[in-house]
Parts: structure tokens; C-alpha cells; sequence
């Protein structure tokens, strides 16, 4: 289940379904990734999030395929906001569903690197001092390079 | 006559999000059009900025006609 979508979405529903959609699975990871109050800049007042929809669709149909080829999955989840967002309201669901945990853990935090660094799409933080727009920190790209 | 789109910070550089350009004589791939753009809005010449053609991002050059929808990008960060 792959969607990017200008809508709320509730984490606990998502992964509720998610986990019926995988009764012969031992195990299911997922990280909810929120907008954050404060950064760098101050208070955070809201969050955008450009795309470009027919590039970034396919861009994380094709994260959720690597993490299948890399990881035996028995299936995953990616939900992604895009639009107008506020402070504490998740940004992105991912969940992986394996035999057992490791595989599980694993395929979650290697789509969530990929999903920092290169998913299309650009993020523009509203703060005390105007817009700004943010982009992938060393770490994230630290945390990419893990995976090869 | 091609489409030109700009996204994230590359749209307030340029100061429009897309523009319809009929590409000059000799302007054939990716590397012409950033050299090209490049003169009157530099950032389009930075390393991070890929160019993506007809919703496709290829590693190098690639060709580009009238009729295609090129996007510049600028470095991407979902999550």
C-alpha cells in the first residue's frame, strides 16, 4: 500500500489495517514521522511539502520495490503527506511486515533513508523569521550511505 | 515549444514555478538547457540541481525536444 496524499491520515488506522493486510507475517515495524515544533529557525509554524506527482509516485513505488528485493518482506506500507501541514501532525507512515522482527526493523529504517534523501519531494518550513526551505541534512545523507 | 518547471527554491530563484520556452537551435539535451538557462538564472548550474524529462530522472545527459516537460530540481527530502 503506497499513497501521497494532501489529506490528514491517522497512524493508528494505518497501521491497523496494515497489519490485517499481512495475517501470515510473525512481525510489523512502523515510524510515524512528524512535523516538528521547533528547528534551527525557532518556533515552527507550519510545514509545506512540494511534489511532483508523477515523479514522486513513482519515485516511492520504486523505494518500496528495493526494500522488497533487499528485505523478505512480507509486505509494506508507505503513506506520504504532501500540501500544507501543522506542527505535530504526521508527515509519513511507513510500515514493513516480515517472519521475523530483524527484516521488519531493518526494511523500515532503510525506507525511511531513502524516503529523506531522495523521495521528490521539497519541504518549505514557515518560523518567526519567514520561509525557509529545508534540505537533507549530512546525517541523512550519512544514514543513506549506510545501505550502499 | 517545451515546458520548463521549476520546484522548492529553484521557483523563487527564477521567480515562476514553470515557463513555456521554444528551445534555440543547438539546445538538445540536458546539459545544452542547464548551460543555456544557466546564463540568466545561475543556480540552474549547481550540482545538486538534476534535471528530470517527460517525469523521468536519468543519471547523465539525456536528450530534450519541444513538446517535453523538463523539471529542474533542486536536492530532495521527503519524511
Amino acid at each position: 500500500m503506497i499513497r501521497v496524499q494532501a489529506e490528514p491520515f491517522a497512524p493508528d488506522a494505518e497501521l491497523a489495517a496494515f497489519i490485517v493486510s499481512v495475517p501470515d507475517a510473525g512481525a510489523v515495524a512502523s515510524f510515524v514521522g512528524l512535523v516538528r515544533s521547533e528547528s534551527e529557525g525557532g518556533d515552527v509554524s507550519g510545514l509545506e511539502l512540494e511534489h511532483y506527482p508523477a515523479l514522486t509516485e513513482r519515485a516511492i513505488a520504486g523505494i518500496g520495490e528495493d526494500a522488497r528485493a533487499r528485505f523478505a518482506l512480507a509486505g509494506l506500507a508507505i503513506v506520504h503527506r504532501c500540501g500544507a501541514m501543522a506542527p505535530g501532525e504526521p508527515i509519513v507512515f511507513v510500515a514493513a511486515a516480515a517472519a521475523h522482527r530483524r527484516a521488519a526493523f531493518d526494511a523500515v529504517d532503510y525506507m525511511m533513508d531513502r524516503l529523506k534523501t531522495e523521495a521528490p519531494f521539497w519541504k518549505r518550513e514557515l518560523g518567526p523569521d519567514g520561509a525557509r526551505w529545508i534540505e537533507p541534512r549530512d546525517t541523512d545523507l550519512k544514514d543513506r550511505a549506510r545501505w550502499g | 515549444m517545451a515546458t520548463i518547471l521549476f520546484f522548492g527554491r529553484l521557483r523563487d530563484s527564477v521567480g515562476t514555478n514553470a515557463l513555456t520556452a521554444a528551445l534555440p537551435e543547438g539546445v538538445d539535451d540536458t546539459d545544452g538547457l542547464r548551460a543555456w538557462l544557466g546564463r540568466e538564472h545561475p543556480v540552474l548550474r549547481e550540482t545538486s540541481v538534476r534535471i528530470a524529462v517527460n517525469a523521468e530522472l536519468s543519471p547523465g545527459n539525456a536528450p530534450v525536444a519541444d513538446g517535453d516537460e523538463i523539471a529542474f530540481l533542486p536536492p530532495m527530502s521527503g519524511g
